[in-house]
């Protein structure tokens, strides 16, 4: 190859022996690191330095109050009712979908287990029939949802937004806009009650973290997800009934309000129409700075309960410092934007040619 | 042919790129003069794509160097070459649908006055750049998104052009055209040539390169294997020989006869998608492979896309081994045996960031699993087994399909049906974006299945494929089945003839 400065043919040599070294002795650190990063071990290992670094500030400005047992359970309990809504949105998020409506489904189904109704039944058989009612609701709201959404052919944003809406003032005509009490001793103190020494909620919360991990990652239902949100037209060709698949995401989804309202009313004792008020933007971020991808195709559930226990750790810390609550939203929107920055660093696909 | 007299416009040397350790280029030279065609030749994975954004300022080269006429230059982002003179026309074009013609012309360099964009300035101009291109007819005014590919084509050229540039790289753009639309793209490729501008064309058409080409570039691995090679002196054997590293003879492979009794697997049977085809009947043995001619736009991949139900038949029925179908539902089709390899493999066909066991196993996720568990394990067993069998590259189930070449996200598809366990299979352009290496494979890999009792449909735009491969020849146009026939009994040429007595009608 010498004179190429002269228009002409000019035929390479072969390769030789000594070019022909294998690529992946030659992996620069860089890049390696990288890729560790850009991994699932890395994105979790973000996520855990993250957590860290609120947890040495916590440890540092309220050291003594914030390292006692009670206030890290506390924590967990401030995270288990978002944490649950958010395993949900989750697996909306990984299928490409959004669902804006939870925290008023929320909201609702903690009305509808109260009602002077549900509750008169609970008292004459037992208190599990408030929590099937609440349950009951949830999943039935996630499935108007999911049935709008796939064979209405409505955006998911519209669907749900109207939901959001329509859930909350029904909530408000059942309710007469008043607060409802939980009658039920038995309801009340089996839901405050503690196994192990963790609170019932915290448990719920792992419960439901635990299936979300499992339908993700070891379901065929998972896998489905993910292929849906991966390219949602090449999963309709490969033969997955993609609508009646989305459909049962928002059923999900709707489930998951419905028992983060009775964990709400073993909580607060009553039931009113604000509960959950704007829960499902908490969620989305969870979810969001948790790694999942807002277009689908890519979610973790363990991501997810590291992104609630950022933003509950956050508020912890907050509190211990008597530092009010606007100062405390600032500050959750800058770690968004900034977990949404790296998220788009470091989830480029590495080695990609072509 | 070749231009001997004109400057050196652009001269590459020595370059080599590499990602996360993986060699895209390993020594590239490239010297293109101006006012030539010069088309770069290579397998897919070869590194064309990467030269390409090398010289388009996405990628810095790890090594060597670039003289700009004459002078070293760096080329740090797009905008350095655009400022050079270079533009690109990618594979995906990158027009925006939702804006005007020439609102996309101006995109990122708007013409303006205090702020305001100026409009009857953009429009004369959107006029003469399309005047130029000979599509006059295209109006500034008309949305992007309801042009057809090959007009999409032209606006991004005519945007290359209102950039005073002197060298316009097109990589793959007869992809998506039909044969006459690519004859209207030589004819602006010969117009841009004579106003001076040099044209990097990419293809692994071997005959498109006969047609427009002055000088061939031909890469493999990553290395130029040869540079400046005048194509009118350089037969297509040698070519071939370059770029696979091997001889390619018998493209096709012979075809097996089909057994007498074998049974009719697929039959459509006066299937009509209201305005667009209608009428379409034939039957498909086991064993059988038939094959749809027609142009771009002939509803070819229409008449598919219904029979497998991604499109709802306004009429007609479509049986599988004498069971009808349920009309519009794929889940019905796959559950009956049916299988489609879709015209865009990466659009519709695969889920790319997911490892390539994954999309194996995607129409058949429920039998590598017990009461909805997945057995990871049984699912890279199969996919294992497949890669082996159809010699799929790289060998490793985990890999994400994103990074395969064309033909190994073929043989992907291919394994997806064939872990199902199918019995009519659907192929729409199987070797779209495969290199000419790998073809014989794809194409060896269709005959295999046919003879181990699979009916077999193929649409592809390229009318010797469909001869080469079929039994039986049916042929397409505006939405009509104008004639069945052995593949043996017709060539190009009638198939050509028929089309065009048949559009007359």
């Amino acid at each position: 190859m010498s004179e190429q400065t002269t228009p002409g043919t000019d035929i390479a040599t072969p390769p030789g022996p000594e070019t022909t070294t294998t690529s992946v002795a030659e992996i620069p650190q860089q890049s390696s690191l990288r890729r560790l990063l850009g991994g699932p071990v890395g994105r979790n290992a973000g996520l855990v330095v993250a957590l860290l670094l609120i947890v040495v500030v916590g440890a540092i400005t309220a050291g003594d109050t914030f390292f006692q047992v009670s206030n890290m359970l506390t924590i967990l309990r401030q995270a288990s009712i978002i944490g649950v809504i958010s395993v949900g949105m989750t697996l909306v998020i990984t299928a490409g979908g959004i669902d804006l409506s939870v925290g008023s489904v929320m909201g609702l189904a903690s009305i509808a287990a109260t009602l002077a109704v549900t509750q008169d039944l609970a008292g004459s058989s037992h208190w599990i029939v408030m929590v099937v009612v609440a349950l009951a609701i949830g999943l039935a709201a996630g499935l108007v949802n999911g049935v709008v959404i796939s064979y209405g052919k409505v955006v998911a944003f519209m669907a749900t937004l109207a939901m959001l809406v329509a859930a909350r003032g029904l909530a408000e005509i059942l309710a007469e806009r008043r607060t409802l009490v939980v009658e039920s001793r038995g309801f009340i103190e089996f839901m405050n009650a503690d196994f192990l020494g963790v609170d019932i909620l915290i448990w719920i919360f792992a419960l439901v973290a635990a299936a979300g991990w499992l339908i993700l990652n070891r379901t065929t239902f998972g896998r489905r997800t993910v292929a849906i949100g991966g390219n949602r037209e090449a999963a309709r060709l490969a033969g997955i009934d993609v609508k009646r698949h989305t459909m049962w995401l928002y059923a999900i989804a709707g489930l998951c309000a419905g028992i983060a309202a009775v964990m709400i009313l073993g909580r607060t004792t009553a039931g009113t129409s604000t509960h959950g008020t704007l829960y499902e933007l908490d969620a989305i971020a969870a979810v969001v700075v948790g790694g999942t991808l807002l277009v689908g195709g890519r979610g973790t559930v363990t991501g997810t309960v590291f992104g609630v226990l950022i933003f509950a750790t956050l508020t912890n810390v907050f509190v211990q410092n008597n530092l009010s609550s606007s100062v405390q939203a600032v500050a959750k929107g800058v770690i968004i934007v900034v977990a949404v920055l790296l998220q788009q660093r470091f989830s480029k696909p590495t080695g990609a040619r072509e | 042919m070749i231009k001997v007299d004109h400057p050196v416009l652009l001269d590459a040397r020595g370059l080599r790129k590499s990602f996360a350790g993986v060699h895209a280029l390993k020594d590239v030279s490239l010297e293109i003069l101006a006012g030539e065609v010069h088309c770069i030749l290579g397998q897919n994975g070869a590194g064309k794509s990467t030269l390409i954004k090398t010289l388009a300022g996405v990628h810095q080269p790890d090594e060597g160097e670039i003289l700009w006429l004459g002078d070293p230059v760096s080329i740090p982002d797009p905008q350095a070459a655009l400022e050079l003179g270079i533009a690109t026309m990618y594979q995906e074009l990158d027009v925006v649908d939702g804006l005007t013609v020439a609102e996309n012309i101006f995109l990122g360099h708007e013409l303006a006055k205090a702020g305001f964009t100026s409009r009857s300035q953009a429009h004369r101009r959107t006029k003469e750049l399309m005047q130029r291109l000979g599509h006059g007819s295209i109006s500034p005014n008309t949305e992007v998104g309801s042009l057809s590919a090959a007009n999409k084509q032209i606006v991004s050229m005519a945007r290359a052009l209102s950039h005073d540039i002197k060298l316009i790289i097109m990589d793959e753009p007869s992809a998506v055209l039909d044969s006459e639309e690519v004859k209207n793209l030589f004819a602006v490729v010969r117009e841009l040539t004579n106003a001076g501008i040099a044209v990097v064309y990419i293809t692994h058409r071997l005959e498109e390169i006969r047609q427009i080409g002055d000088r061939i570039t031909v890469i493999k691995d990553g290395r130029s294997m040869a540079h400046g090679l005048a194509v009118a002196e350089t037969p297509t054997s040698e070519l071939i020989r370059l770029m696979t590293g091997r001889n390619v003879e018998n493209v096709f492979p012979p075809a097996v006869p089909i057994r007498d009794d074998a049974p009719v697997m697929l039959d459509v049977d006066g299937l009509q998608l209201a305005g667009v085809f209608s009428d379409v009947s034939f039957s498909v043995r086991a064993g059988e492979i038939v094959g749809l001619a027609g142009l771009v736009g002939s509803g070819r991949s229409e008449i598919l896309e219904t029979i497998y139900g991604a499109r709802r038949a306004t009429a007609g029925t479509v049986s599988v081994a004498g069971t009808a179908l349920r009309r519009g539902s794929v889940v019905a089709s796959v559950a009956a045996g049916m299988g489609l390899s879709p015209e865009e493999r990466k659009s519709q066909g695969l889920v790319l960031e997911e490892p390539i066991y994954v999309n194996v196993t995607l129409s058949s996720i429920s039998r590598f699993a017990r009461a909805g568990w997945l057995d990871a394990r049984a699912e890279r067993k199969a996919a294992r087994a497949q890669i082996e069998a159809l010699e799929l590259r790289p060998a490793d189930p985990d890999r994400a399909a994103v990074t395969l070449s064309g033909g190994n996200q073929q043989k992907i598809l291919l394994a997806r049906w064939l872990v199902h366990g199918t019995r009519v299979l659907l192929l729409d352009e199987p070797t779209r974006g495969v290199d000419v290496g790998a073809r014989t494979e794809i194409y060896a890999l269709i005959r295999r299945l046919a003879a181990e009792g699979n009916a077999i449909v193929v649409v592809s735009s390229e009318i010797e494929e469909v001869l080469g491969l079929a039994d039986t020849v049916l042929v397409v146009a505006d939405g009509r089945v104008l004639d069945s026939l052995p593949a043996s009994a017709i060539d190009e040429h009638g198939v050509l003839e028929l089309v065009m007595k048949g559009a007359a009608a």
